[in-house]
Parts: C-alpha cells; sequence; structure tokens
C-alpha cells in the first residue's frame, strides 16, 4: 500500500512536469529551438501572479485567466524579436541567446525579490486532499494540476490536428521550405508556437507556486525536469511528454522514499539510462539524435 | 610548420602565405616580459589584487577550454561545472588519502579526462540543445553523488587538508603559483594543439562541418577528443579552485554560475579564437571589481551584453578587432597574401 501511493505521488508529480514541457517540446519540435529560459519563464510568471496581479484585485487563484493570455502575447513578441533573430544566425546563437537571457532574468529577479521563497496563495485548498485508504492521500491542487496537464496537452493535439493554424504549424515543423513555399509565413507561425509555449509555461509557473515555494533559482531545476521528461517520452511526441513526466515522477517518488536526498538523483539516473538504452525515448522518432 | 613558408607561385613575389602578420619576435618578447611579470606578482602587487588575479586565471582556464568545446568543436555545454566540481573533488580525496594537495593537480586532471570519456559514450547520443541540456544533468547527477558520500563531507562540506602546515603568506604564494602555471599550461596547450593536425581538422569543423566530413574529417572523434581534454582543463581549474577557497562544498564547485561565467566570457572575447576567452575575462573582472557593491548586477549587464554581442557581433570582440586590423597575437591559421596592394585574406576565417 505504501508502494501504491509513492505510484499515485508520482503520477501527480508527472502531471505537473508534463505541463511544464510540452511548451519546450512544442518550440522544439516547431522552431527547432531550445529555449534554455524555458524554466525562468515560469518563474517570472509566478512571479507576476504573485506580486502584479493582486493590484487587479483578482485572486491569486484565478491569476492565471491573466497571466497566461499576457505570456501568450509576450511570447509572440520575444519570439518575432529575439529568438527570431538568433534563428535568422544559426541555431547555436540560439543556444547562447537563450542562455544569456536565463541567467540575467535570475539575476533581475534575485535583485528585485531576494532569494526569499514565494508562493502563490490559494488559501485553504492547499491543504484540502482525498483519502481514499488511511495510507494514500491525493492533494486537490495536484490532482488539478495533472487534469490541467490532461486538458492542455488534449486540447494542444486538437488544435494542431484541425485547426487551419494547427496545420500550418504542423506544416512548418516538418518542412519549413515547402511550407513557405507553399504561401506560409513562417515567422508567424513560430510566433503562434511561441505563444502557445509561453502560455503554457506561464500555467505551469503559477501551477508550481501553488504547490511548492518558488525562489528566483527555481526555474532551472524545473527546465531539467521538463527537459528529462522530454527524452524519456521520446523527442517530438506530445503524449509522449506525458508518460515521460509521470515515469520521471514515479522514479523520484521512489528515490524519495528510500532517502530524500536521493529524489532529484533517481529522475537523472532514470534519464540516463533511457539515454543509455532506448535513446529515442519511449515514444520518439529518431529525428534529435545524431 | 615553419613560420614563413613559400609555395610554388613565390618567385614573382606574388603570393606568400605567412602564419603571422608581424615578427613572432614582438609576440615572443612581449609573451615572455608579461610571464615573468605574471610570475613575481604576487611578491610585488597587494594581497587582494593578488586573489583577483587567482580568479581570473581559473576563469581563463575555464573559458580557454570552454572555447575550444564551443568555439572550435560546436558542442554548447551548460555542464562543464561537472569537471570543476570533479576536479575540485579529486583533489580533496587525494588530499585526504595523504597527498600535498599541490601534487594532486595533475591527477584531478586525468581523473576528470578519464570520466569524461564514458560520459561522451552518453551525450553524444543527442545533439544540439538537447546535448546541451543532457551536459546540465550529467553536471546535476555528479553534484548529487559527490553529495552522498560522508568521507567527501556529503552535501555541508569540508576543508582540504594538508594545507594547514603552510604559513597564510605561503599558502597564498602557492595557490598563486599554482594556479598560474595551470593557466599557462592550458592557454599554451590550447595554442599547440589548435597550430597540430587536430587544430586544423577543429578549424574545419568550426567553419563547416559537412565540408569537413566530406573531406575525411573524423568528426567524432576529434570531438571527443576535445571534450576530455575540456574536462580535464575544468578539472584542473577545479583543483586549483578547491586550493585557493579550500572549504570544499557541492554547491560551491559544482555551481551552475562557471558554467554561465565561462560561456559569456568566451562570446564576448570572441569564439574560436585564443585571444577572446582571455580578453572577454579581463572585461568580466573590470565590470565584476567596479560594480562589486551593487550586488550581482554585473552579471545582468555581463548577460545582456554577452546576448548583444551574440546577435550582433557574432564573432566577438576579439574577432572584430581581428578583421578590421588583420592582427592576431597568437596566430593558428595562415594568410595568404596576393600581390602587392591587393587584399589579404586570411584562412580558415570563421
Amino acid at each position: 500500500m505504501i508502494w501504491l501511493n509513492v505510484v499515485i505521488q508520482g503520477v501527480l508529480l508527472g502531471g505537473f512536469y508534463a505541463l511544464f514541457a510540452c511548451g519546450l517540446s512544442l518550440m522544439f519540435g516547431v522552431l527547432k529551438v531550445i529555449n534554455l529560459a524555458h524554466g525562468d519563464m515560469a518563474v517570472v510568471a509566478a512571479y507576476v501572479a504573485v506580486f502584479l496581479t493582486p493590484h487587479l484585485h483578482i485572486p491569486e487563484v484565478w491569476s492565471f485567466l491573466v497571466v497566461v493570455p499576457l505570456f501568450g502575447l509576450i511570447g509572440y513578441v520575444v519570439q518575432r524579436t529575439l529568438i527570431q533573430k538568433s534563428i535568422d544566425r544559426d541555431p547555436f546563437t540560439t543556444l547562447l541567446v537563450t542562455f544569456g537571457l536565463s541567467v540575467v532574468i535570475e539575476n533581475i529577479l534575485l535583485e528585485a525579490y531576494t532569494a526569499n521563497g514565494q508562493t502563490v496563495n490559494i488559501g485553504a485548498l492547499i491543504t484540502k486532499s482525498w483519502h481514499p485508504t488511511s495510507i494514500i492521500y491525493i492533494s486537490y491542487v495536484s490532482l488539478a494540476v495533472l487534469a490541467a496537464a490532461v486538458i492542455v496537452l488534449a486540447l494542444l493535439q486538437l488544435f494542431l490536428s484541425y485547426t487551419g493554424t494547427g496545420r500550418l504549424i504542423r506544416a512548418v515543423a516538418d518542412d519549413r521550405e515547402a511550407a513557405q513555399l507553399s504561401g506560409a509565413n513562417y515567422r508567424h507561425i513560430f510566433g503562434v508556437a511561441a505563444a502557445i509555449a509561453f502560455a503554457t509555461v506561464a500555467l505551469a509557473g503559477i501551477a508550481f507556486g501553488m504547490m511548492t515555494q518558488f525562489a528566483p533559482t527555481s526555474g532551472g531545476v524545473n527546465l531539467l525536469f521538463a527537459f528529462e521528461a522530454v527524452v524519456i517520452g521520446g523527442i517530438g511526441s506530445l503524449w509522449g511528454t506525458l508518460v515521460g513526466g509521470v515515469a520521471l515522477g514515479v522514479a523520484q517518488q521512489f528515490g524519495a522514499h528510500l532517502n530524500p536526498q536521493y529524489q532529484v538523483l533517481a529522475g537523472n539516473l532514470l534519464f540516463l539510462l533511457v539515454l543509455a538504452v532506448r535513446p529515442q525515448g519511449l515514444f520518439g522518432k529518431k529525428t534529435a539524435l545524431s | 610548420m615553419s613560420d614563413t613558408q613559400s609555395p610554388a607561385l613565390d618567385q614573382n613575389g606574388v603570393i606568400r602565405v605567412r602564419r603571422s602578420t608581424h615578427s613572432p619576435i614582438y609576440t615572443l618578447v612581449g609573451a615572455s616580459i608579461l610571464i615573468v611579470l605574471l610570475s613575481v606578482a604576487p611578491w610585488i602587487v597587494p594581497a587582494e589584487f593578488a586573489t583577483t588575479l587567482m580568479n581570473f586565471f581559473i576563469l581563463v582556464i575555464m573559458a580557454t577550454m570552454w572555447n575550444l568545446l564551443a568555439g572550435y568543436a560546436g558542442m554548447v555545454s551548460i555542464g562543464q561545472q561537472a569537471f570543476v566540481g570533479l576536479g575540485a573533488y579529486a583533489t580533496l580525496y587525494f588530499a585526504l588519502k595523504g597527498m600535498n594537495p599541490f601534487v594532486t593537480i595533475p591527477f584531478a586532471a586525468l581523473a576528470c579526462g578519464v570520466i569524461a570519456y564514458p560520459v561522451t559514450l552518453l551525450l553524444f547520443r543527442l545533439r544540439g540543445g538537447y546535448f546541451s541540456i543532457a551536459t546540465w544533468v550529467v553536471a546535476d547527477t555528479a553534484m548529487l553523488i559527490i553529495g552522498t558520500i560522508a568521507v567527501l563531507g556529503g552535501g555541508t562540506g569540508r576543508l582540504m587538508p594538508g594545507l594547514q602546515n603552510l604559513s597564510p603568506s605561503e599558502t597564498a604564494h602557492f595557490s598563486y603559483l599554482a594556479t598560474w602555471v595551470v593557466a599557462l599550461v592550458v592557454v599554451v596547450g590550447t595554442y599547440v594543439l589548435l597550430r597540430s593536425r587536430l587544430g586544423l581538422v577543429l578549424s574545419a569543423i568550426r567553419d563547416n562541418e559537412v565540408a569537413a566530413r566530406s573531406a575525411g574529417a573524423n568528426v567524432r572523434a576529434a570531438r571527443r577528443t576535445v571534450f576530455i581534454l575540456a574536462a580535464a582543463g575544468c578539472g584542473a581549474a577545479g583543483a586549483v579552485l578547491a586550493i585557493s577557497q579550500p572549504f570544499i562544498q557541492p554547491s560551491n564547485e559544482f555551481n551552475m554560475q562557471w558554467a554561465a561565467e565561462m560561456l559569456f566570457v568566451s562570446m564576448i572575447g570572441g569564439l574560436g579564437t585564443i585571444e577572446g576567452p582571455i580578453i572577454g575575462s579581463i572585461i568580466f573582472f573590470v565590470l565584476q571589481q567596479t560594480l562589486q557593491q551593487e550586488g550581482v548586477w554585473y552579471l545582468v549587464i555581463f548577460g545582456t551584453f554577452a546576448v548583444a554581442v551574440a546577435l550582433w557581433q557574432p564573432r566577438g570582440l576579439w574577432g572584430a578587432f581581428r578583421d578590421r586590423f588583420h592582427s592576431e597575437l597568437l596566430p593558428v591559421g595562415h594568410w595568404v597574401e596576393g600581390p602587392k596592394g591587393k587584399k589579404r585574406t586570411r584562412t580558415g576565417k570563421s
């Protein structure tokens, strides 16, 4: 029964990782860009939810209604300016630029809001949970985050499959030149994909702030987990990302159950193991491999 | 490879191929004076300045190694702090076994090179950005594993033994000299490496990987060699870091900030040049010392500067200088000189 609880906690945690990772996956799939500032964008969203949305007299629980669209807009603008400019140079530059951004963002947050931990205040909801048995407990917040991850992934799948813009995104992702020849404005499509990625990462950042404390440097470690989820699940597969997130979450919970020190280590070891025996991931194609 | 080569077309003085645009004597004399001055520095400059110089050397070592990885072999590693940390801990381990910490430096470097080999087997399965983040996973994993080893101080850290029987000024002088010698070996070694056959392959990869491959260059083997050498160099940097700041802690030795600094410094100075990382390090330390009172703003300014350089001046400050004045301090390519008055072009231009 203890082990069942470990698995359940792992699945709940995995939902969060998948939510965090889907933007990363989308940015790579369409733009072929690894945004090394991905984790930091989530932390910025959480800071905005804690420090800026209260000025609008919106309870922090509902802050995502404002922050998520705002980040969509920011994503479009950042893509059309900074990221597009570095894509025009070469993929190498995008790594340098996004890593530079990541360090700059972290240190600005550090100067502005100190290194103290913050949380997105959701009142009494944080302590509420469901106890089917005496050992198993399911926190409502974690369950809501898992549900959000599944909903976001399903909406993304539907969007990519059935809408005109979604088809354009897939076309550009498959073959940019061919899509361009057929009249697609790939810069705009890139902007839309970045907008979706930033919106989902803002949601993930606020979810993170609800579940646990965050600080200016929280972005890095979350990027690491998101990345591990993507690789374990298989690069380029949206539902693979969910499975990868869950596998990572379960591995981490098993590690933590043995010794709290082993939580992150267990996840990293699973990642390295997947890299060693099945580098394309559980559901991936071999495109990201050298 | 002599410094002046005269190929067949030289009989009319039409085309000359040379290493250097100026007589190498000047570089040699200048370098010798600099080497003597920096070797006696701790006895003539204030102790505080010697400490700053020492940190400067450590950054030069790391940045030179990072430049070799990214600037020449095209591998953006954001996990080099793995080897800085492992080098520091290798020194600690050997010192705990009773070795003199100063003697352990080459062994720490060697240990990091040995560890790097199996790491390449895993990491080279990924490319581009995925390779980058995977290097970070490796660094994180190394830090977490070291943190569980009680004899090395676990997560809380441990003091480096073997330095306590020296007087404070002796410790300061010796660790300065050790750092300086390692920096000199790393920079000169990189220079020699880049003028070797492997250097030629690396320059070819830097300029055009596909063309290099089709010309028969073994890109993968060259990358592997560079990764191992860079790991050893960063390990040596970690070893001297552990000696100069002898309280060894996972969160300090494996700090992500090392990766950030080496990346920014190489970018600003100029990727794919030997002088670039050194110049970038000078700018970094001037900025850091000037903005010392302002918290971490120097990192914000430096990071913004680095992003701007990457976007608008991707060859960095030294690259821009070199293109403008056709001059290099440590030439690794060749200059092809046409008939008098014609423009000089440099081979292996990035």
